[in-house]
């Protein structure tokens, strides 16, 4: 195994450092040497979002997951509107784009790409919901009260107005809690009394490459592993400045025989803002590297998928993609 | 004095017969003036024109002397000492330099306002109303009628309306009595974006000829320190003639003078009229002078001043009120007219400056207000004149001994436009220059009303936000609740080669989010006319197929009266109106004659679809129906749209690249635009390298930061808020290549920018032809964008061409693709021939066909109607 492969954060540039032994950058690299470094450990995991370590694997590699999960993991998402009323003082456009940014619960696997633009919407690849809110005054509300929230109804329209209205046997096959919008308090626009909206919401399956609002993901990112070790021992005052140079539990100081110690905690945590830079004495003092096939990803997801299950699609969509390339290629 | 001898002119008589001979007589010999000598008239000249604002009657200010005073009361005394002050003035700086006065000096300069200009007008065209007036009762009242005289019958009572309302549409203001002859007073307020309204507004037009080459009235001027901005003037022919107002500027008006003269003459001045003329020039003695005019002379003048000032201080007379001395010409001006530039300043007395932190304690419990300043003396207004006579502290550290004033904050030498700009101290001049030019460009929010608007053009940002970096002037002007623009993360690094020349890399995802999108309103206008024989235009609704029983494709968004309804979507070559026009076949008189009409639809004409947002049925001036219909059109940022930050920055997006292609950060942001480095070493825009820095440091801490002019964050405390949070002090993250997925070798420059979308969009511009319509005439290709015309092969192109040798290019780019045309020509004649048939031979034996270009056939066929034959001697081309 020996050593990983590392760049070095210098001053002004990142430099690579040549590694002596074969690494997962060259093509000395065998396919067993890469099974037995290659491993996933889940370090972070709330609703939606995941932090996760892959290591041993080409950056292009990794980059390709990242790449995947943002543009080809489908997602359900408005993509039709028809406005029979908007008498509200937002635009049609206005409206319907911010309608279109809502992540939706679908599950987009139990759905199919619709064949064409303008085909008509068939229960198998198409949701329809409604969003039907007319404001109104609020007559057994407090008079004295002159809060917008008090005088009307439903002056605010969130998210949670939108309404599932299936179509043929979805009433069967999906219940209205798995479907509708993931959060409820979205605000889509704001009425006074008069004012109404009565629109019809065609939501269809499709991915990040053809807009941003099917993306399943926030974002997905990584970093590589940051690896930080003292050269010179850094005492006193000094340490408490090195500490104050990286980010929060990253440098400790350690108490030896009255005297304050600088020592490297936890590395992991580490966001590369590089301030020792700005000391003269500190300088020399810290070298900064990144394992380069040691990648800490994080995967924020919009609510429509879990943050695993994103990710586990970007593992079948790039092994649906290998197969049919090996295809095209074999059929040569 | 030898002029004097030479036409024998001894005695004020014989040098007024002289005067009044070389008088021209008058046009119109009036009764009124029938009588009068030419001594008269020389004498009526000299009180009325020469010198004509020092009275000539001492109790009589600042009329003009009128005609009809007698003779022996003519007071020359106030003239002829003004005209000895100016032979004495132009000998003095005929010997020395610093006594000649400079033109281009702010202090000598007035303004003029609205109300001065209509002051002006209207005083003509009453003047007018009433010579008219007089003229005609003189015609009148002589002959004997039987009825009486009815003077009001005469009066004609729309004439001032109308001078008036046509002065102010059209923009032209001709006073006759001044020759005064000016195009463009008025301007219609633009409403393209809230700053380029309030940009108008202050805006100063200088009425030196924009033609000449001179650089004196164009160029900065000290004086117009704090009064003009010296940031926001045009580019080109009318660069330092156009000028606009510095934040703080008062303009004054006309204030009257007479409780000013009793008070300089209650401080120790003595009347003009009363000194005698050692005392005029004696040591220690200042001449006073009021408004130009000289009222007397005062031996205390620091006395005068002292008094002047503290009575305007405590409100007794008017705070626009300026003295100043002048020790070289050895006199005290006092102004008090109107068109003066001034602007407010703290007092300092004892080296304390009057306003206490007390004070602003109360101004920003909101118990104070700036009037409250100024009524209890704390700040008062000082104009250029006055200025210069004032020993002004920057700061208040900058207080001595010495100092009268302080600066209430630098910031407000600049104007609004340039208000706009973060750190403007830190950019290169002209950068700054260039903001103040395109933020009125830019697209945001026009005011609260926009939704309620009707305007020919109108641009709308769909998610306008208020910029991380504000200023104070922001914040005066209200910017951040009526903004321009959209906080971008920019990332300084180099993409592609579609970033060369300014062009911006544009994140796709962020345009999919509302990113730089944008909504423009059009306005389509029709007018229903009534017509003097009783017919009338009229609008009719949707003409229906009779196969489908829908209206026809043209007629589809039309509602049942006719006109488009609000929601549609409309398609070129569709109709917005279905409006006919009656033919004028109608003959006047006979009845019953059913009226023809032709159809006149209102089309749409444009490429891309609109919307049709609403529509106004109003009535015009003349009561004939007006139709307006508002069309909107959304639009997302796409390659070749125009953006700029607020440093003068332009450029247009060269690429949309989606966002797995973008590169990232270690804390997953990648940027909204990727803007190439070779945009800052030349222009040196330190001040956007500044505002990215506070922008992030904004981000981080979660607030504003203030980029305001000679103020502001510093960067070292922008530097630290950073570093508290983990990010890079100057701002440069790791970033990882989104392509390759590797570590980007380079650190990266990056963080929050404000943005301003501009006007100009390719789909507005974008232009091609192949085939297309041809002009009549010449049947050549047309001109022009909008007649889809052709791309012209100019003078320059074609030496270029004829240069390199091309001819048979030549021949296909001039005729071939553009007027070719087949002549018959006859070889006998030489003269055109016509289908195979020479005409003036009357035989088709030697006719020849030969392809020339039709503006070429026009020219022989147009001599030849003015009766000049021009003969064509064809040779075979192979020989």
């Amino acid at each position: 195994m020996g050593v990983p492969p590392t760049v070095t954060l210098e001053e002004h540039k990142i430099s690579k450092n040549v590694s002596r032994c074969p690494t997962v950058l060259d093509e000395h690299w065998t396919f067993k040497t890469f099974k037995k470094r290659c491993r996933i450990a889940i370090v972070r995991y709330e609703d939606y979002e995941i932090e996760f370590d892959f290591i041993g694997i080409h950056p292009a590699v990794a980059n390709t997951f990242r790449r995947i999960m943002i543009s080809e993991v489908p997602t359900v998402a408005i993509e039709k509107v028809h406005v029979l009323n908007n008498t509200s003082i937002m635009q049609d456009e206005v409206l319907t784009h911010r309608l279109g940014l809502i992540p939706l619960k679908a599950d987009p696997k139990l759905f199919e790409f619709k064949a064409e633009v303008d085909a008509e919407p068939r229960e198998q690849d198409t949701l329809e919901f409604e969003l039907k809110v007319k404001c109104m005054y609020n007559k057994d509300s407090n008079k004295n009260s002159s809060l917008a929230e008090d005088m009307y109804i439903n002056n605010y329209v969130y998210s949670k107005h939108i309404k599932w209205k299936p179509i043929g046997s979805q009433k069967d096959k999906f219940s209205e809690e798995n479907l509708g919008p993931v959060h409820d308090d979205i605000l889509i626009t704001k009425m006074i009394p008069g004012q109404e909206l009565d629109l019809k919401l065609f939501a269809i399956k499709s991915n990040g490459k053809d807009h941003a609002k099917f993306s399943p993901v926030a974002t997905a990112f990584y970093r590589m592993l940051p690896e930080i070790s003292l050269v010179k021992e850094v005492e006193g005052e000094a340490a408490e400045r090195l500490q104050k140079c990286f980010s929060p539990g990253v440098i400790g100081l350690k108490k030896d025989n009255g005297r304050v110690i600088a020592v490297v905690n936890d590395a992991r945590y580490d966001f590369s803002s590089r301030n020792v830079y700005r000391y003269d004495d500190l300088k020399d003092a810290v070298v900064m590297r990144k394992v380069q096939d040691h990648f800490i990803f994080t995967i924020e997801s919009v609510g429509a998928i879990k943050p695993d299950d994103i990710f586990r699609e970007a593992i079948n969509i790039l092994k649906d993609k290998c197969t049919s390339l090996l295809q095209e290629l074999n059929s040569l | 004095m030898e002029d004097c001898k030479n036409l024998n002119i001894f005695t004020q008589e014989s040098a007024l017969r002289h005067l009044g001979s070389k008088l021209v007589a008058k046009r119109y010999v009036t009764q009124a003036n029938k009588v009068k000598t030419p001594e008269d008239e020389a004498i009526d000249l000299l009180a009325t024109t020469i010198l004509a604002h020092v009275p000539v009657d001492e109790y009589n200010f600042p009329t003009t002397i009128l005609a009809h005073v007698p003779v022996d009361e003519y007071n020359f005394r106030m003239k002829s000492i003004y005209l000895g002050v100016m032979v004495k003035r132009v000998i003095d700086a005929e010997t020395d330099k610093k006594f000649l006065d400079d033109r281009d000096y702010y202090g000598n300069k007035r303004l003029e306002l609205a109300g001065s200009l209509l002051s002006l007008m209207f005083e003509d065209v009453f003047k007018r109303f009433n010579w008219e007036l007089k003229s005609i009762a003189e015609k009148t009242i002589p002959k004997i009628r039987a009825t009486q005289f009815d003077v009001v019958k005469y009066m004609k009572s729309d004439l001032i309306t109308k001078c008036l309302v046509f002065a102010i549409s059209t923009g032209n203001w001709t006073i006759k009595r001044f020759r005064m002859e000016r195009l463009g007073v008025t301007q219609v307020l633009s409403r393209l974006s809230y700053i380029s309204a309030l940009g108008m507004m202050t805006r100063v037009n200088s009425q030196f000829e924009k033609t000449r080459k001179v650089s004196g009235p164009r160029s900065l001027q000290p004086s117009q320190w704090g009064m003009l901005c010296p940031c926001d003037t045009p580019e080109g022919e009318a660069c330092g003639l156009v000028k606009n107002l510095a934040l703080t500027t008062h303009i004054t008006t006309e204030i009257n003078d007479y409780p000013l003269i009793r008070l300089a003459n209650n401080s120790g001045v003595q009347d003009i009229n009363m000194v005698s003329a050692d005392k005029l020039h004696a040591q220690g003695t200042f001449m006073v002078f009021l408004n130009g005019n000289i009222i007397g002379v005062v031996e205390n003048y620091k006395r005068l001043i002292n008094i002047f000032r503290t009575m305007r201080r405590k409100g007794y007379i008017s705070g626009y009120v300026s003295i100043y001395p002048s020790f070289l010409h050895k006199c005290i001006y006092i102004c008090s007219d109107g068109g003066r530039l001034c602007r407010p300043y703290i007092i300092v007395q004892n080296s304390l400056p009057l306003v206490t932190d007390n004070h602003m304690v109360e101004l920003e419990k909101g118990i104070r207000t700036f009037d409250d300043f100024l009524h209890d003396g704390l700040i008062e207004y000082l104009d250029v004149n006055e200025e210069n006579d004032s020993f002004i502290a920057c700061y208040e550290r900058d207080v001595t001994e010495q100092t009268t004033h302080l600066e209430i904050a630098p910031f407000t030498l600049l104007g609004v436009c340039a208000g706009l700009i973060p750190y403007p101290h830190h950019n290169q001049s002209p950068r700054n220059t260039y903001q103040c030019a395109m933020g009125k460009q830019a697209m945001g929010t026009i005011g609260y009303n926009q939704k309620n608007r009707m305007d020919t053009l109108l641009y709308n940002l769909v998610y306008p936000q208020c910029p991380m970096v504000k200023t104070k002037t922001i914040e005066l002007t209200n910017f951040d609740k009526l903004p321009a623009g959209q906080n971008a993360t920019v990332a300084v690094m180099s993409y592609s080669g579609y970033d060369i020349e300014d062009a911006l890399i544009i994140n796709k995802a962020s345009i999919d989010r509302g990113f730089g999108r944008c909504l423009v309103y059009k306005t389509s206008k029709c007018i229903m006319k009534r017509y003097a024989n009783q017919t009338f235009d009229r609008i009719q609704g949707p003409v229906i197929d009779t196969v489908t029983n829908q209206p026809t494709w043209r007629h589809t968004v039309l509602d049942a009266d006719g006109i488009g309804a609000p929601g549609e979507l409309v398609q070129n070559k569709q109709v917005l109106v279905n409006k006919s026009v009656p033919t004028v076949s109608a003959i006047p008189g006979s009845t019953n004659t059913t009226v023809e009409y032709k159809d006149v639809p209102v089309g749409y004409k444009n490429t891309e679809p609109s919307y049709i947002e609403k529509v106004l049925i109003s009535t015009n001036e003349e009561d004939s129906t007006l139709i307006k219909l508002l069309l909107r059109q959304t639009r997302r940022p796409e390659i070749g749209d125009k953006f700029s930050s607020r440093h003068g920055q332009k450029g247009v997006i060269g690429l949309v690249v989606e966002q797995e292609d973008m590169p990232f950060n270690e804390h997953g942001i990648c940027p909204d635009i990727i803007m190439n480095p070779h945009g800052f070493p030349s222009r040196m825009t330190v001040g956007k390298l500044i505002e990215l820095l506070a922008g992030k440091a904004g981000l981080v801490e979660g607030k504003f930061h203030y980029g305001t002019a000679f103020e502001g964050s510093k960067v070292h405390d922008l530097n630290e808020e950073l570093t508290r949070n983990g990010f890079h002090y100057e701002g440069k993250d790791v970033f990882y290549s989104g392509i390759t997925g590797e570590i980007l070798e380079a650190y990266i420059f990056s963080g929050p920018v404000y943005y301003q979308k501009l006007k100009h969009m390719v789909q507005d511009k974008i232009h091609a032809r192949a085939r297309g319509p041809r002009a009549v005439l010449t049947r050549q290709p047309t001109e022009g964008r909008s007649r889809d015309g052709g791309l012209r092969l100019g003078e320059m192109e074609r030496d270029c061409l004829i240069g390199y040798g091309a001819s048979m290019m030549l021949v296909e780019r001039l005729m071939v693709s553009s007027d070719q045309c087949d002549v018959d020509v006859c070889n006998k004649c030489g003269r055109l021939a016509y289908c195979g048939w020479c005409n003036s031979c009357k035989s088709s034996g030697q006719v020849s066909s030969i392809t020339m270009p039709y503006a070429s056939k026009l020219l022989l066929t147009e001599l030849e109607a003015m009766n000049i034959t021009a003969r064509l001697t064809l040779t075979d081309y192979c020989q």
